[in-house]
């Protein structure tokens, strides 16, 4: 409940103070968001599996967006960054709907 | 003996589902829960920030590859555009001056078309000019002197002429007649009504001339009244008829 609020209340907050990104940041921030969009759905499926660890969830938080960034970076730095964020939103989306579809089956057995 | 209906195992793992839900939408204070919820503030702060950037500055996101291949399109977008631009162009300037080509066509045509109706009699034409009226008491004036008055009046200049009802044109013919004389087939009594438009002074000189029509007229016993009005109305027109033996000739050939 109150990570929720605070996920509400940090969206309240970036809308309300329009951060301008920083220039380095700009290739990052979308392939970390959808990351930790991946991480999250995965935390809640840990919930409902009955496996959830606080610890857990934030090392794959902190990690899942870091090596997405890194990823993007590798790929900036080798010439194929566009490719590379198409390759990883592609697999992070992969995850997200397949950690939905077991949240959705455990909740609504559907 | 009956056999109690065993729980649904489905039904029991989604309400134990629901429970572990509930359990830990509950709040609680605990260091895991405080880093879980400092993160998700940020994720949401950074899910803002990028709804912003992304809205605000399409363009700023993309790397150096997609901006050349954006500009790429843009220029060969450009490019497509300015041919068609061009294109239309000439064919508006086309449009254009065969509108006013077409335009300036149809009145000189529509100019001349009146210029040749008045010469040739076919169309009603009205100016300044004269009323000349020979009268006959002896009945003694001959066509001749009518033609030789038509005559005067064309060398005065006069456009269009008229004698009683019928229009003196290129191939008008005078004879005598029993009661009269008779203009292209038509019997005209006297006196003899001739309007002309034209200059009215030369015309009046002309007639005025000595051995000129009003002396003749007078010789035969007759009298000419000269009338310049300011209005004369030429009404009768002729139906041309059209030529058996001559065919036009295209100028330069």
């Amino acid at each position: 409940m109150i990570p929720a609020l605070g996920l509400a209340i940090g969206i309240l907050i970036g809308v309300l103070v329009q951060p301008d990104v920083p220039i380095w940041l700009l290739p990052y921030l979308p392939i970390a968001v959808v990351a930790a969009l991946d991480a999250v759905f995965g935390g809640v499926r840990a919930v409902l599996d009955g496996i959830f660890d606080d610890k857990v969830f934030v090392v794959s938080f902190l990690s899942n967006v870091l090596v997405a960034a890194f990823i993007v970076f590798l790929g900036d730095q080798l010439g194929v960054g566009s490719q590379l964020s198409t390759g990883i939103v592609v697999v992070l989306g992969v995850r997200i709907f397949s950690n939905v579809a077991s949240i959705r089956r455990h909740l609504f057995k559907a | 003996m009956t056999i109690p209906p065993r729980p649904d195992p489905d039904q029991v793992s989604a309400a134990r589902a629901w429970r572990r839900m509930y359990a830990m939408a509950k709040p609680r204070l605990s260091r895991a829960n405080a880093v879980v919820t400092v993160l998700a503030l940020g994720l949401g702060f950074a899910i803002a920030a990028q709804l912003h950037t992304t809205r605000a500055q399409p363009l700023e996101t993309l790397r150096e590859d997609e901006l050349v291949r954006v500009l790429d399109d843009v220029t060969q977008n450009n490019e497509r555009l300015g041919t068609e631009l061009r294109e239309l162009e000439r064919t508006r300037d086309a449009l254009e001056g065969g509108a006013s080509n077409s335009a300036a066509a149809i009145a000189a045509a529509r100019e001349r078309a009146e210029t040749l109706g008045i010469l040739a009699g076919t169309l009603p034409a009205s100016g300044p000019g004269v009323r000349i009226t020979i009268s006959d008491p002896a009945g003694e004036i001959p066509a001749s002197l009518i033609l030789d008055a038509v005559q005067e009046l064309r060398d005065a200049g006069a456009e269009a002429i008229q004698i009683g009802a019928v229009r003196v044109v290129a191939g008008t013919w005078f004879t005598d007649a029993s009661d009269g004389i008779s203009v292209s087939g038509t019997t005209v009594h006297a006196p003899y009504d001739i309007e002309a438009i034209g200059d009215p002074t030369t015309i009046a000189t002309a007639m005025d001339i000595p051995g000129g029509v009003v002396a003749s007229v007078r010789g035969k016993g007759g009298e000419t009244t000269i009338a310049s009005l300011d209005t004369v109305r030429i009404t009768a027109t002729v139906t041309p008829a059209a030529p058996r033996f001559a065919t036009a000739q295209p100028s330069g050939k």
